[in-house]
C-alpha cells in the first residue's frame, strides 16, 4: 500500500514535470527563434509592416539612417500587395506580398530627407501611404531648387480659364514652318514654362511680324512650341508615370473620370472652393487646360492638395519627371 | 443491437485504462494550445502564414468534423486542453480521480442548463466568423478567452460546467455525438444497483451516471468511470451509426433549437466562405459597418425565425396530416432527431470544399509557424490554394445525398405513415438542395 502510494506520487510529479517542460517549450520557441534570428543577422535590420493607410500605412513610418552605412529593411505586408519605393531615386520598386518578407538593402550617399511610398494601388487612400527616411551624417545635403511657381509667385489655386482656344485641331508640323518669323522669346524655355498656351497665343497674335497669319496658324505655332519642349522618349516615360500614379483619378484619357472618383461630383468651375471633394477637371478641355502655364501645372503636381484629394508629388517625382508629365497632360488637350 | 466492447480488447483496453496515454496527449494539446495563442498574438497578421489560423481553422476544425465527431462523437473532448487546468485543480492533481463532493463548488444554475447558451455562443461565432477565421489575433484572443472562462468557471462551479453548458464546440460536438459509433455504457445494471458508492458517478467530470446514460451527448469519453469501477462493469462500445436517434430518444427543445441553428450556420458559412458573392463576404468581414449590421440582421432572422419557422411549418403540416392527437409542442422535439444526420452531413460536405483546397497550408506553417520567414522543415513558402477537384465535388454530393436519405429514413421511422412524413421530407430536400447548390452548383 505504501509502495503504491509512493509510486503514485512519483507518477504525479513526472506528469507535472512533463507538462511544465512542454508548456515551457511552447512559450520559448517563438522568443528563442526571434532571438536567434537577430543573432544570425549580419547587421541590424528593421522590420517595416505595410498596411492599407486606413489601418496604419507603414509602421514605422519614420526611419533614421546614417550616410554611408547600410540600412537593411525587412518589409512585410499584413493585408494586400503593396509596393516599396523611394522618391527621386532610380531603384525599381519592390513588391510586398501579404505574409511574405522581402529584404531591401539601402545605402545613402547624401544626408537629407527621403520619402518612401507605396507603388501599388492598395486602396482608396493608397497615395497617403508614405514614410520618411531621415539620413544624417557627413556630406552635402540634397538641395532642392525652389519650384518655379513659388519663384514667380503664382497662385496655383486661382481659377485659370483660357482666354482663347483653338477652333480647329492643331497641326504643329505646319506651325514649325513659321519658325523663322518668330521673336526670340518664343524659343526661350522660360517663356514656355511661365505662359499658358492661351497667353502665348495672345502675345504672338499681337506680333506685327505675324499679322499675316490666321488664328489657326498661330495656334499651330503654339502647339509646335509645346511639342519642342519634350521628346517621344520623355512622353513614353510620362505615359507610364501617368498610368501608375494619375490615371486612377484623372482617367486614362485625361477626362477626369478615373475609377477612384467616379462617385464624386463633377468639378466646380468656380475653382475648388466649395470644400467638397469633386472630380478632377477634364484635361481634354482646352478651355480649362490652355489657361494653365506649365509652371502652374508643375506647382499643382508638386504641392497637390487643391481640396480635391490630389496628392503631393514633390518628394517623389524628379523635376524631369514632372516636366515630362506636364507635357503629357497638355497633349490631352492638343490632340483634341 | 450489435455492439463491440473495446474495453475487452487486450490491445485497446490498456490504452483506455492507463492514465498515461491520455495524459500525454492532453499535455501535447495543452502545450499546442498555448503555442497557438502565442503565435496568434505575436506572429504574422496574415492568416495564411500563421500557425494559429491554419491549425485551428483548417487542421483542427476539419479534423473535428471529418474525423473526431463522425468516428468518435465527443472523442475530441477527451483530449481537449481547455478544461484541463481547471479540472486538475479541482482534482488536486493530474493523476487523481475526482473525490466525491470534495470541491464544495456550486452547481450550475438550473435556468442556464441545456444547450441554449451553447447555441447562442455558436451563433455569435457565426456572426463574427469571417473575422475570427481569418485573423490570427482574434483567433488567439478567442482561444485565450475560452481557456480563461473555463478556468474561472471551474473555480466557481462543479465539474465541467463550461463544457456542458457554455462551450460552443461542446454543443456542436455533443449534438452530433448522438450519431457517432462510440459509446460508454454500464454492462450489467444489477451490479451498479448493488454498488452503494457509485464511484463512477463520483469520478465523472461530466456529472453523468453511466447506468443512466441513454445519450452520448453529455459523455466526454474521458474513461474515468472505466478506471474507477471496482467491478469492471463499464464498456466502451462500437455501435452502428445513428443508432441512438432512430427510436426511443427523448430530445429536448434546446437540442432541437441547436440542431436547427447548426443547419442555418452551415448554410450561412457555405454562402459566405464558398459562395461567389463578394458583397456578402465583405459585409461579413467588415464588422461594425452598416453592411455588417444588415448581415447580422439577415443572419439572425435566418437562424432565429426563418429556419425554425420552416421547421415549425413542416412539423405542423405533418401533425395535421397524421390526425394523431399529439401537440405541436411535443411534435417539435419528437421529430427533431432527423435534423442531426442532415446537419452533420451538411457540415462534412462544407468542410470538404473548405478544407481540401487549403490542406497545402498545413506543412508550410509548421515550417514557419509565426510567419517570420523561418524554415524549420524546409517547406516554407510552398503553400498554394488547391483546386476544387471533381472528386471532392463528387464526395460532397454523395455525403449530402446520404445525409438526406438518412434524415428521411429517420423521419419516416418517427412518423406513423408515408403521408405524415411528406412535409418533413420536403424540409430535408430543401436544405439538401440548398446546400448542394451552394457547394457544388
Amino acid at each position: 500500500m505504501v509502495v503504491s502510494r509512493v509510486k503514485k506520487v512519483k507518477q504525479e510529479y513526472w506528469a507535472r514535470a512533463i507538462l511544465l517542460v512542454l508548456i515551457g517549450a511552447a512559450l520559448l520557441i517563438p522568443f528563442a527563434g526571434k532571438w536567434l534570428q537577430a543573432v544570425l543577422d549580419d547587421f541590424p535590420t528593421l522590420v517595416i509592416h505595410a498596411r492599407m493607410p486606413e489601418n496604419g500605412g507603414w509602421s514605422p513610418n519614420r526611419i533614421t539612417a546614417r550616410v554611408g552605412e547600410p540600412l537593411k529593411l525587412r518589409l512585410t505586408s499584413e493585408d494586400v500587395i503593396h509596393g516599396f519605393s523611394i522618391g527621386k531615386m532610380d531603384e525599381p520598386s519592390v513588391e510586398i506580398e501579404p505574409g511574405k518578407v522581402v529584404e531591401v538593402n539601402l545605402m545613402f550617399n547624401q544626408p537629407g530627407t527621403y520619402t518612401f511610398y507605396c507603388t501599388r494601388w492598395c486602396g482608396e487612400n493608397h497615395w497617403r501611404m508614405r514614410g520618411v527616411i531621415e539620413v544624417v551624417g557627413e556630406g552635402t545635403p540634397v538641395v532642392e531648387d525652389q519650384p518655379l511657381y513659388l519663384k514667380i509667385g503664382l497662385d496655383i489655386d486661382a481659377p485659370h480659364p483660357a482666354e482663347e482656344v483653338p477652333s480647329n485641331s492643331v497641326d504643329p508640323q505646319q506651325g514649325s514652318t513659321f519658325a523663322r518669323l518668330l521673336p526670340s522669346y518664343a524659343f526661350d524655355k522660360q517663356t514656355y514654362r511661365t505662359s499658358s498656351p492661351a497667353k502665348l497665343w495672345l502675345r504672338l497674335r499681337a506680333e506685327q511680324k505675324l499679322i499675316e497669319l490666321s488664328d489657326d496658324e498661330i495656334w499651330n505655332i503654339v502647339a509646335w512650341i509645346w511639342e519642342q519642349q519634350t521628346s517621344p522618349e520623355l512622353l513614353a516615360e510620362a505615359k507610364q508615370l501617368y498610368a501608375e500614379n494619375c490615371a486612377a483619378c484623372h482617367g486614362e484619357t485625361g477626362k477626369g473620370d478615373g475609377v477612384m472618383v467616379r462617385d464624386l461630383m463633377p468639378p466646380d468651375t468656380e475653382g475648388h472652393s466649395s470644400g467638397e471633394r469633386t472630380r478632377p477637371p477634364d484635361f481634354t478641355d482646352p478651355n480649362h487646360l490652355f489657361g494653365a502655364s506649365p509652371a502652374l501645372l508643375e506647382g499643382k503636381i508638386i504641392r497637390g492638395g487643391m481640396g480635391t484629394g490630389m496628392p503631393y508629388w514633390g518628394p517623389i517625382l524628379t523635376n524631369e519627371q514632372i516636366e515630362a508629365l506636364v507635357s503629357y497632360i497638355f497633349q490631352f488637350a492638343w490632340e483634341k | 443491437m450489435i455492439r463491440m466492447d473495446l474495453s475487452k480488447s487486450p490491445y485497446i483496453a490498456p490504452f483506455l485504462r492507463n492514465r498515461w496515454p491520455q495524459f500525454l496527449i492532453r499535455a501535447v494539446t495543452l502545450a499546442g494550445f498555448i503555442f497557438t495563442i502565442l503565435t496568434g498574438l505575436i506572429g504574422s497578421e496574415v492568416g495564411s502564414n500563421n500557425f494559429a489560423v491554419i491549425f485551428v481553422w483548417i487542421a483542427w476544425w476539419s479534423a473535428l468534423k471529418l474525423f473526431f465527431i463522425p468516428l468518435g462523437g465527443r472523442s475530441w473532448c477527451s483530449i481537449c486542453p481547455i478544461p484541463m487546468p481547471g479540472e486538475w485543480l479541482q482534482n488536486e492533481g493530474i493523476f487523481k480521480p475526482r473525490r466525491f463532493q470534495s470541491s464544495k463548488r456550486k452547481n450550475w444554475p438550473k435556468a442556464l442548463r441545456g444547450n441554449w447558451l451553447q447555441a447562442f455562443a455558436f451563433l455569435l461565432i457565426g456572426l463574427f466568423g469571417a473575422v475570427i477565421l481569418t485573423s490570427p489575433r482574434v483567433t488567439a484572443l478567442i482561444l485565450l478567452g475560452l481557456i480563461i472562462v473555463a478556468f474561472i468557471l471551474s473555480l466557481i462551479f462543479e465539474r465541467r460546467s463550461f463544457c456542458l453548458y457554455l462551450c460552443p464546440i461542446g454543443g456542436f460536438t455533443g449534438l452530433y455525438a448522438k450519431l457517432a459509433p462510440l459509446e460508454v455504457r454500464a454492462k450489467q445494471s444489477v451490479l451498479c444497483a448493488q454498488h452503494g458508492e457509485k464511484t463512477c458517478y463520483q469520478a465523472c467530470p461530466w456529472g453523468q451516471y453511466p447506468l443512466a446514460l441513454k445519450s452520448s451527448a453529455n459523455c466526454g469519453l474521458c474513461m474515468e468511470c472505466l478506471r474507477v469501477c471496482p467491478y469492471d462493469n463499464i464498456s466502451v462500445n462500437l455501435r452502428p451509426w445513428g443508432e441512438e436517434i432512430s427510436k426511443g430518444s427523448k430530445p429536448t427543445l434546446d437540442e432541437t433549437f441547436l440542431g436547427l441553428m447548426m443547419l442555418t450556420t452551415a448554410l450561412a458559412d457555405a454562402a459566405i466562405f464558398l459562395g461567389p458573392w463578394g458583397k456578402l463576404k465583405a459585409a461579413a468581414y467588415w464588422v461594425g459597418t452598416s453592411a455588417w449590421w444588415w448581415f447580422v440582421i439577415a443572419f439572425l432572422l435566418g437562424a432565429l425565425f426563418l429556419m425554425p419557422g420552416l421547421y415549425l411549418l413542416a412539423v405542423w403540416s405533418s401533425t395535421r396530416l397524421a390526425r394523431s392527437g399529439s401537440t405541436l409542442r411535443s411534435a417539435l422535439t419528437y421529430f427533431s432527431p432527423f435534423l442531426l444526420p442532415l446537419g452533420l452531413t451538411g457540415w462534412i460536405a462544407f468542410t470538404i470544399s473548405f478544407a481540401f483546397t487549403k490542406f497545402s497550408y498545413i506543412l508550410p506553417v509548421l515550417s514557419d509557424p509565426l510567419g517570420w520567414e523561418w524554415n524549420l522543415l524546409g517547406l516554407s513558402g510552398k503553400a498554394s490554394v488547391g483546386e476544387i477537384s471533381p472528386l471532392s465535388s463528387f464526395l460532397q454530393v454523395v455525403v449530402i445525398a446520404a445525409g438526406m436519405f438518412w434524415a428521411a429514413r429517420t423521419a419516416r421511422q418517427l412518423s406513423s405513415s408515408h403521408r405524415q412524413v411528406m412535409p418533413l421530407v420536403m424540409f430535408i430536400a430543401s436544405f439538401g438542395i440548398a446546400m448542394l447548390w451552394l457547394l457544388v452548383g
